[in-house]
């Protein structure tokens, strides 16, 4: 089977979808309503990837302490909010995941 | 002042940790391509043509199904579209730029480097070398890509499966937590990240990453809706006698 042309059409939808905006948005002023808009991107999506990595740690919605990403991710967060410092939340994030994981 | 050559070793250094997390993947897709039935220079050069990685995963599914080439296209189309999102939330920052260094970052836009790359560009700072950054962090993660796949293919073992175990991971999502947190500076902010990560949640089971759609749109939607209403408001204490 030839998988090539499957695999070329799909390289270009995704290239497409990613050049889209930075080719149409380049050539005009961007109104300042979709501006406003665009601030919120990095929080929306990155929570919306975040969020389901923590809660359903397999698959499976688990709130509670024996869930240890969850009790990492609270951490890591507490870190990022009082230090900003992006190694030391990673640090301190994979370092409560290792060390939780190791207890059960 | 800083130069390209430092600008473009900082977005390698910044991308560094989230490669931790991309490295099981790449050998697991590597493994699982090939398994699929995918000669390995053909599942190796999937890693550069599609360069996404959920996207290449559920490929390489359909290819073991006998799924029609089509449905393998558009249902990649459907997986990537939060990345028109990306293309536009990045899209004012490279105006400036020549076409060849937009193509170029754009090809190079993944999850991955989009979270790293729009942190750099929301920092105040006079650099007009940001796009050297972009390119650093977005090459970074390709040959992590690229190299990964290609290990995976020649190991076809458990190697990928062992490092998911050590909950290598995760190392992408708290990345992207220290990203996040410290950039939730306003109400709004918080509102468009607690609405869309809660959706994320409640839609996960949605097939081909739709429900990831869905919380973007929803979180970006609540974001909007709170700036306005705060907005309103000191209007309306602004006019009061």
């Amino acid at each position: 089977m030839n998988y090539l042309p499957a695999i070329l059409g799909a390289g270009l939808v995704t290239f497409a979808i990613r050049l889209s905006f930075i080719v149409v948005l380049g050539q005009m002023n961007v109104p300042d309503s979709i501006r406003r808009a665009l601030r919120f991107v990095p929080a929306a999506v990155l929570s919306a990837i975040i969020f389901p990595e923590v809660l359903r740690p397999g698959g499976q919605f688990d709130f509670s302490p024996g869930n240890t990403r969850l009790i990492a991710a609270v951490l890591a967060a507490l870190v990022a909010w009082r230090t900003k410092n992006v190694l030391l939340t990673i640090a301190v994030g994979m370092g409560a995941v290792w060390v939780l994981q190791s207890f059960t | 002042m800083s130069s390209p050559r430092s600008e473009f070793l900082s977005g390698v250094r910044a991308e560094l940790p989230i490669l931790l997390g991309v490295i099981p993947f790449g050998i697991i897709f590597g493994a699982l391509a090939v398994e699929a039935g995918l000669p390995p220079l053909t599942a190796l050069s999937t890693s550069s043509i599609i360069f996404a990685g959920s996207a290449q995963f559920i490929a390489a599914q359909l290819f073991k199904d006998a799924a029609p080439g089509l449905v393998v296209v558009l249902t990649v189309f459907v997986v990537n579209l939060r990345h028109m999102l990306y293309s536009a939330s990045i899209a004012p920052h490279l105006a400036h730029l020549p076409q060849r260094w937009k193509w170029l970052l754009a090809y190079l836009l993944t999850d991955e480097a989009y979270a790293i790359v729009i942190t750099h560009y929301h920092h105040e700072s006079d650099s007009t070398h940001k796009h050297w950054y972009t390119l650093g962090a977005g090459l970074a993660l390709w040959s992590t890509w690229q190299a990964s796949t290609a290990m995976g293919i020649l190991l076809r073992t458990q190697a990928g499966d062992w490092l998911l175990g050590l909950g290598l991971d995760f190392a992408i999502a708290v990345t992207f937590i220290a990203l996040v947190v410290p950039a939730l500076k306003d109400w709004a902010v918080v509102a468009a990240a607690l609405s869309g990560g809660l959706v994320a949640v409640g839609a996960a089971s949605l097939p081909y990453n739709l429900g990831l759609m869905a919380a973007a749109v929803v979180g970006i939607s609540a974001g909007v809706i709170v700036e306005r209403t705060r907005v309103e408001r000191t209007r309306v204490e602004r006019t009061r006698p």
